[in-house]
């Protein structure tokens, strides 16, 4: 099945999302973040397969072997990255909202909030 | 607005952008029939250009190197506003991690932790060492070894107490040297201007043999100062949530 990673791309985005909507915790809501931004490692990684082809890495494989696309690997690399900071900079706001409000419910914040 | 109206809303308007999301799909080159042609270019030239066998290690610390560079500064710009959300409050104290109900005792780290975090201390630097050095030739890099080389602290944390992780790398040196690596980073990229070449472009010798630990230029200096800006980013993040943990609030 030609499309079949991209419908799953589209299945972990939805799924995620739906979890954000609907999360009634907000360690829960930023794990649900990373599933939403996991989808994007699917996206880049299937754009760059190529049928048959090996891993971008020559070290003990001929140089003239297909390979599939370096670029887009790096580009989920980064992509990591940024998740694993913006992970960590939502949880320290999410653990300084439990001191401040002494809840993690986002309903809860809002009334709060006023 | 009640949650089972927002999940109406959300399930609708999810709907319109799965049906487009499909409508896209039909006009896409087709799982494994990549369409090119930068990959392709890159796994044909990349070895002779840059001496790297990792070609992904090569478009990232090369032809990459300035997007990198900003990733990089993503991920120090994080662990340092961890540190300033995390500042201590007013009315907060820090105090051991000792039990606050007073009929328990503190219950301490088990043997069992104490032994497997200790034994397995050595083989992650070990690990993590390399998977930094040797970005350039194999699969790995400053990123994913320095996330390794922090699971190290994180062993050291298991295998005693929060306080003596405090004192083998205390928070402001950690601080200190992920910014050494950032700044290293950026001064690599600078100096390149010195010799006459472009920001970040490979200047350095790319030694005689592609595959070799001393070939690739820059590509490993670089990749080895992000694997210390990486391990001291995770240090800092990790300890700044354990020390929350220390921290009492005083009513």
């Amino acid at each position: 099945m030609q499309i079949f990673p991209f419908i799953v791309v589209a299945w972990i985005l939805a799924v995620g999302l739906y979890g954000i909507v609907t999360s009634r915790h907000l360690v829960h809501l930023i794990i649900c973040l990373a599933v939403v931004q996991s989808s994007t490692y699917v996206l880049l990684l299937g754009v760059g397969y190529k049928a048959g082809a090996a891993a971008p890495f020559f070290s003990d494989i001929p140089r003239s072997t297909p390979a599939v696309d370096p670029v887009v690997q790096a580009l989920a690399l980064t992509d990591v990255v940024v998740e694993a900071a913006v992970s960590a900079l939502l949880l320290a706001l999410a653990v300084q909202a439990h001191k401040r409000f002494g809840t993690l419910d986002p309903e809860d914040l809002r009334q709060l909030q006023g | 607005m009640t949650p089972g109206v927002r999940r109406g809303v959300f399930l609708a308007g999810m709907a319109a952008v799965l049906a487009f999301f499909l409508w896209g799909l039909v006009g896409l080159p087709g799982f494994g029939h990549y369409p090119g042609p930068y990959g392709d270019v890159l796994n044909a030239i990349g070895i002779r250009q840059t001496h790297a066998t990792d070609i992904v290690s090569a478009v990232n610390f090369d032809y990459r190197a300035m997007d990198t560079l900003g990733e990089e500064f993503i991920l120090f710009a994080a662990a340092t506003g961890m540190g300033v959300v995390l500042r201590h409050l007013r009315e907060e104290r820090e105090r051991s991690a000792v039990d606050e109900a007073r009929d328990r005792t503190d219950p301490g780290t088990s043997e069992a932790v104490r032994v497997a975090a200790i034994t397995f201390t050595g083989p992650t630097v070990v690990v993590g060492w390399y998977i930094v050095s040797h970005g350039q030739v194999s699969p790995g890099g400053g990123f994913q070894g320095g996330v390794i080389l922090a699971t190290a602290f994180a062993m050291i944390y298991l295998a005693g107490e929060f306080l003596a992780l405090k004192r083998i790398s205390p928070v402001p040196l950690a601080d200190a040297v992920e910014a050494v690596g950032a700044a290293s980073f950026a001064i690599i990229g600078i100096s390149a201007l010195g010799v006459g070449a472009a920001f970040l472009a490979n200047v350095l010798p790319l030694g005689h043999m592609p595959g070799e630990v001393d070939s690739a230029g820059t590509i490993a200096l670089i990749s080895f100062f992000v694997g210390i800006e990486v391990t001291a980013a995770f240090v800092v993040v990790a300890s700044e949530f354990l020390e929350q943990t220390l921290i009492v609030r005083r009513h």
